[in-house]
């Protein structure tokens, strides 16, 4: 028992220790992004509501729509649906049986990242310019 | 006495009786919202900015209200069955079945003003009320 080396075992690693893959990562951002996109459908619905409600009730939430915070809500829900869009087609793909291959999942999330952030830039600008 | 197999009793049910069902759901409304987000992106960048009448006017025509409606029910119906696999992994007992009924009425909820207020800009310019 004396012999026993305790400091050179492989350990198991610990969740709060272990750096997730990139594929965990952007599996587990499906999920932040569609339960967050909530933020957006709220602004959008309210001030839908508003629009109907009463002049007053437009006027004030038309303010947040076109303010700084409204911009930030919907441009990171214009981001968000990007992202869970991609995201969502890829469990499309491994709901098929494909795509599963470690270097494969990463391929794809670095594509899913890419794509997300090129898709709302190109929102961004076509939103602005035309 | 049954002279099925437990195999045959259990096939299709899982440990839950139920799941595919769910998945299915999933599968059907993400692929229809893969056309809904960027046609809804389209309608509400054209609607931000428009001034009171014109956003009502706007609203009321067929594809700006027909868009907005589909994507908000279809969103919603799946943002309800999506939050579900979310509380079923996170919580349990009764503040999972409280979060549960939250996520279905909060979902509905949304759906109903949505519709509502559609529904207001589109029969208003034909309905003098």
């Amino acid at each position: 028992m004396a012999d026993v080396n305790r400091g050179n075992r492989p350990l198991s690693p610990h969740l709060q220790v272990y750096r997730l893959p990139l594929a965990a990562i952007t599996s587990i951002m499906t999920r932040i992004t569609g339960h967050a996109l909530v933020a957006g459908i709220l602004l959008i619905v309210w001030w839908l509501v508003a629009a109907v409600a009463s002049p007053g009730a437009f006027a004030c939430a038309d303010w947040v729509v076109r303010s700084w915070l409204g911009f930030i809500i919907l441009t990171g829900s214009m981001w968000a649906l990007w992202y869970h869009l991609l995201a969502g087609l890829r469990h499309l793909f491994y709901d098929a049986g494909r795509g599963l291959e470690i270097q494969t999942a990463q391929k794809s999330s670095q594509a899913i990242i890419a794509g997300s952030v090129v898709l709302a830039v190109l929102t961004l600008i076509i939103f602005f310019v035309f | 006495m049954r002279y099925i197999t437990p195999l045959k009793a259990a096939e299709g049910l899982g440990s839950a009786h139920e799941g595919t069902q769910h998945h299915w759901a999933m599968t059907v409304s993400a692929v229809a919202l893969t056309v809904l987000t960027p046609l809804f992106m389209i309608v509400v960048a054209r609607a931000i900015g428009l001034p009171h009448p014109e956003l009502v006017a706007y609203f009321g025509r067929p594809l700006p209200a027909l868009i907005t409606a589909l994507f908000v029910i279809v969103g919603m119906v799946h943002f309800i069955k999506g939050t579900r696999i979310m509380i079923d992994d996170y919580f349990h007992g009764g503040v999972r079945k409280g979060a549960i009924i939250f996520s279905v009425i909060f979902g509905w909820a949304v759906i109903a003003c949505a519709v509502y207020a559609l529904a207001r800009m589109g029969l208003g310019a034909i309905v003098v009320l």
